[in-house]
């Protein structure tokens, strides 16, 4: 879907000081012209200071930042081709709906009724046809999210930014304003870069993401691979759940490695597979989906290995297991989909569990 | 029954304070020389008589111009001040603001002398610049005070998303920041106005020549017969304060309406 874009916006080995403080630690990367990008990571990692970078509202200690081929080193705010959303989404309060999403358009040259027009399509274009003489501050949430991305879209910039924008609203308008903001993005065309620490988020609604931690890029990948090669555990740790097995590597060749994981015993991997650091010895990673607990008639169309169930948490569609593998102390998380007719395991029940070796990730 | 001890107190205590400026009226509408019962009937003559002193009139328009100088100017102060605490940060910005709020709490006495044997050291005349420029001194710690709170409420990224769209800092001053510290800034200036209205103690000492009208009114009190026509001026300032707080309340009420902010109580 991103393939052989130009570049829309380039990091070369920034840094950002606060003082002693070192907000950013050498970031070097490539944001592609007209992808849905994010910068995923936990508080105080630097992403919303990254993404402010680009906005013109830090200046960097050293390094550059590109947008569109320019260097933006002494370009202020208010002249570069971006347009932010606030996480406060900013909405001015003592104007209406129409004077806050035009109020970009206050030098453009356009007649009066073209800009009027303008803004009555970027209202329709956010749901909000109507409101254009509403006062701000009478909108909710939601509403309010949708006449900053108006008022943000109508300059038509060639980078939308999106500073946690769905943070303060409900989980059931999280997820409705996650599907628009796709429909939007694909709609406009325009590159956007979602600053956000919520894993499910940026795995929903980006092509790639950046996933940083202590001021620097730890991964930057599509969602997939970064689901299902994270390359370190400290990023297998963030995205999502993932299961852990001390292992012990054996021998290495000809782009495979032997491993002897705990519980699973010995196991040829791929190269591919292997990941990077881990401190504190080798072991191999896995997805709670990536394991199928075996019911009578079942076979395993790959590896078997035996478990007891320690926990069970019932979802209503899925039901996760905590269990643990004969011949290891390690707690492992799998989880089921729930299927009509097919008991939920009780608490201490022996099961057969079913899993293959090509799931696996070796952290070493 | 402590309800029924409550109440009493809130009745003692607004009598206490409202039957003194309630008695202003009476005795300005009471025809006699005296302040005292029995009333002698109804008359409006020590009105008239407000309108043939001249001395009154110099007071007045001299304590007009101080009033609207002195809120004018630390209004201004106060809007620069308040913006500064509240939006950047800058070495010994603690100490500097305590300093600068410190003439709330100087007893205006020791700042009236003080201020006096400067001005007396420097050669400047005493005139109603002088004054002006003590009630300055006074008002500006209130003008900061009731604006830091203004600014303070404005969200920063509302700036931002002014810059954002492509306004410049000037514009966005104008165009975002003013309107919406706007019930502030005429809060400040209503007060500063009323204070620096009222204030004896520095234009007592600073105004020289110029009498203004609480140091007119103090004068006039050595001559027994003018008190009916102070009671009379007395009831107009009275009517004009109250119209004057009104005006305030409803500038300050349309504001948070118009934002639709919460309504965290005024001085009304």
């Amino acid at each position: 879907m991103t393939s052989e874009k130009s570049t829309m916006i380039e990091f070369k080995d920034v840094h950002k000081y606060y003082g002693d403080y070192h907000a950013l630690r050498g970031i070097t990367a490539t944001i592609r012209a007209g992808e849905f990008f994010s910068l995923l990571g936990p508080s105080g990692c630097g992403k919303t200071t990254l993404l402010r970078t680009i906005a013109g509202f830090e200046g960097i200690s050293s390094g550059v930042v590109m947008i569109d081929g320019k260097d933006m080193e002494g370009v202020p705010a208010n002249v570069r081709p971006t347009n932010m959303v606030f996480q406060s989404y900013a909405i001015f309060p003592h104007l209406t709906v129409a004077q806050n999403v035009g109020f970009g358009l206050r030098k453009d040259p356009r007649s009066k009724a073209e800009k009027a027009q303008a803004v009555t399509e970027a209202l329709e274009m956010v749901g909000l046809k109507g409101y254009g003489d509403r006062a701000a501050h009478a909108l909710s949430g939601g509403q309010r999210q949708r006449v900053a991305l108006a008022r943000a879209l109508i300059l038509k910039p060639k980078v939308l930014l999106l500073d946690e924008p769905l943070s303060a609203l409900d989980k059931k308008m999280r997820e409705q304003m996650q599907m628009e903001l796709i429909k939007l993005q694909r709609q406009v065309g325009i590159t956007f870069i979602l600053v956000t620490h919520d894993q499910e988020e940026a795995l929903v609604m980006s092509d790639r993401i950046a996933v940083m931690f202590d001021g620097e890029v730890a991964q930057l990948a599509d969602p997939e691979t970064l689901y299902r090669r994270p390359n370190s555990r400290k990023v297998a740790d963030f995205i999502g759940t993932m299961n852990f097995l001390p292992a012990k590597i054996l021998s290495e060749s000809g782009g495979m490695v032997e491993v002897e994981a705990e519980g699973f015993g010995k196991l040829s991997l791929s190269a591919e597979q292997v990941s990077g650091a881990n401190s504190g010895g080798a072991s191999v990673g896995f997805r709670p989906e990536t394991l199928t607990i075996l019911f009578d008639g079942q076979t395993a169309t790959d590896r078997e290995s035996m478990a007891v169930v320690e926990e069970v948490v019932y979802y209503g569609d899925m039901t996760y297991y905590d269990i643990k593998l004969d011949g290891s102390a390690a707690a492992i998380r799998l989880s089921m989909r729930n299927v009509f007719g097919r008991p939920v395991l009780d608490i201490g029940a022996r099961a057969r569990v079913a899993w293959s070796a090509g799931a696996l990730v070796l952290f070493r | 029954m402590k309800g029924g001890w409550f109440k009493s107190y809130t009745i003692v205590y607004l009598v206490f304070l409202y039957a003194p400026i309630l008695l202003l009226p009476l005795f300005a509408f009471n025809n006699a020389t005296t302040v005292a019962f029995p009333l002698e009937g109804f008359t409006t003559k020590w009105f008239g008589q407000l309108w043939t002193e001249p001395a009154l009139h110099k007071a007045l328009k001299n304590s007009l111009i101080i009033a609207v100088s002195s809120a004018v100017i630390s209004t201004m102060l106060g809007i620069f001040a308040a913006r500064a605490s509240t939006r950047y940060r800058f070495p010994f910005k603690a100490p500097l603001m305590g300093l600068i709020m410190l003439p709330l709490v100087l007893p205006e006495v020791i700042v009236a002398v003080a201020l006096l044997a400067v001005l007396l050291g420097l050669g400047v005349s005493l005139s109603i610049f002088t004054v002006i420029l003590g009630h300055v001194l006074v008002c500006t710690p209130f003008a900061i005070a009731i604006l830091s709170s203004a600014f303070q409420s404005l969200d920063q990224s509302l700036e931002e998303a002014s810059y954002d769209l492509g306004e410049s800092a000037v514009s966005t001053f104008r165009l975002i920041i003013l309107p919406l510290v706007m019930p502030g800034i005429i809060s400040a200036l209503l007060i500063t106005f009323t204070i620096s209205l009222d204030e004896f103690i520095i234009a007592f000492f600073l105004a020289g020549n110029e009498n203004t009208l609480p140091v007119y009114i103090l004068g006039q009190f050595r001559f027994p017969q003018n008190i009916p026509v102070i009671m009379a001026l007395g009831t107009i300032l009275v009517c004009l304060s109250i119209a004057l707080l009104a005006t305030a309340e409803y500038f300050r009420r349309r504001g948070i309406a118009k934002t639709g902010g919460k309504d965290t109580g005024g001085f009304l």
